[in-house]
């Protein structure tokens, strides 16, 4: 019988896996902030107030270059923005919510409780008690994020700098990033987004990036609609996200 | 407490961005054209991100074999390419790293 508890297990039992590969990535987001300036105390903080991965080491980044807060905050709207595609896609799921399970799940909703809790809903749920689902895996994320990122705000401080551990974000978005270029309008998004990024890698506060962000985005948008056969996702996917 | 208040800030946009059609979605459907932008997000900030990183390591633009951040991004590149596998790709780029580093 289904149950908000068996829902609830069955949810962190399928991020299992999953924590595997966050809890070297928490641990280098320990060393990274220590190494980028900020207090333990602040490095812990934003592991639960922010709760995203790739902002997080984004964000010790620029704080640690001085970057002014609205600038930081602006970036960190950049880089999540992607987050609201998984919003819209859990959004039917969860309408017959009460507003405190909403707004409980939403703070949960990463990019990894999303993967597992997306497959389970569009599979054959029920209804009653998926939203256990959900809040298993998230907390289960959510853990172990704070776990791995107090371990490496401990081991931070024995880490010298010629390890050069800050290349693990370059080589953690270059692993999620190559295989995500699926088609030609991808590819030129990502290809333009690059080269604006080194064009106006002089301007201060990274304001390049989120320049070079816009101007990718605008590249992927403009081929598509002017070659739609180059997307492989297009009509297919929008027909069935909309039946959802 | 700058410091504190961008912690904070960050925490709001990204809750925001999470929440949005959460709540929205009782109101209205998320346009087509807002969905297709989004799918462009990822690759288009991961890329500016990464493109700094390894080609303008030293506050320049570096093109050189002496270059050992280009050299090991690349050589990533290609694993994540072909393996599709995150932490084997951040190994063998770090391992790269840590090698040129050594030789070069």
């Amino acid at each position: 019988m289904v149950t908000g508890r068996s829902e609830f297990l069955a949810g962190v039992r399928a991020e299992l896996p999953i924590l595997l590969g966050v809890i070297p990535f928490g641990m280098i987001y320990g060393v990274l902030a220590l190494s980028a300036g900020l207090p333990s105390g602040a490095a812990l903080g934003m592991s639960s107030i922010v709760f995203a991965g790739s902002a997080q080491f984004v964000g010790t980044q620029l704080i640690g270059a001085g970057t002014p807060g609205i600038v930081v905050v602006l970036t960190t709207f950049v880089v999540n923005l992607r987050h609201m595609l998984y919003s819209a896609s859990v959004a039917p799921h969860v309408r017959h919510l009460r507003p405190v399970w909403k707004w409980l799940l939403a703070y949960l909703l990463t990019d990894e409780a999303y993967a597992v809790t997306i497959i389970h809903y569009n599979r054959e749920s029920d209804p009653a008690h998926k939203h256990w689902y959900f809040l298993g895996a998230g907390l289960a994320l959510w853990g172990t994020w704070q776990a791995s990122t107090a371990v490496g705000i401990f081991l931070g401080a024995r880490v010298p700098a010629s390890w050069a551990l800050d290349f693990t974000l370059a080589l953690t978005f270059i692993a999620i990033v190559i295989p995500a270029l699926r088609d030609r309008a991808s590819a030129a998004a990502a290809l333009s987004a690059g080269v604006v990024a080194l064009l106006a890698a002089g301007l201060p506060y990274k304001l390049g990036l989120m320049l070079a962000a816009l101007t990718g985005i605008v590249v992927g948008v403009a081929l598509e609609t002017l070659y739609p056969s180059t997307a492989r996702v297009p009509m297919a996917a929008r027909g069935e996200s909309r039946n959802r | 407490m700058t410091l504190w208040l961008s912690i904070l800030g960050m925490g709001m946009v990204t809750y925001a961005i999470r929440l949005s059609f959460i709540l929205l979605l009782e109101r209205v459907e998320i346009p087509w054209r807002v969905r297709q932008a989004l799918r462009f997000v990822p690759p288009a900030v991961l890329s500016a991100i990464i493109f700094p990183e390894l080609l303008w390591p030293h506050g320049a633009l570096d093109i050189s074999l002496s270059n050992v951040r280009l050299l090991a991004g690349l050589l990533a590149a290609l694993v994540a390419w072909r393996t599709r596998n995150v932490l084997l790709t951040i190994a063998v780029g770090m391992g790269a790293l840590w090698i040129l580093q050594a030789i070069l």
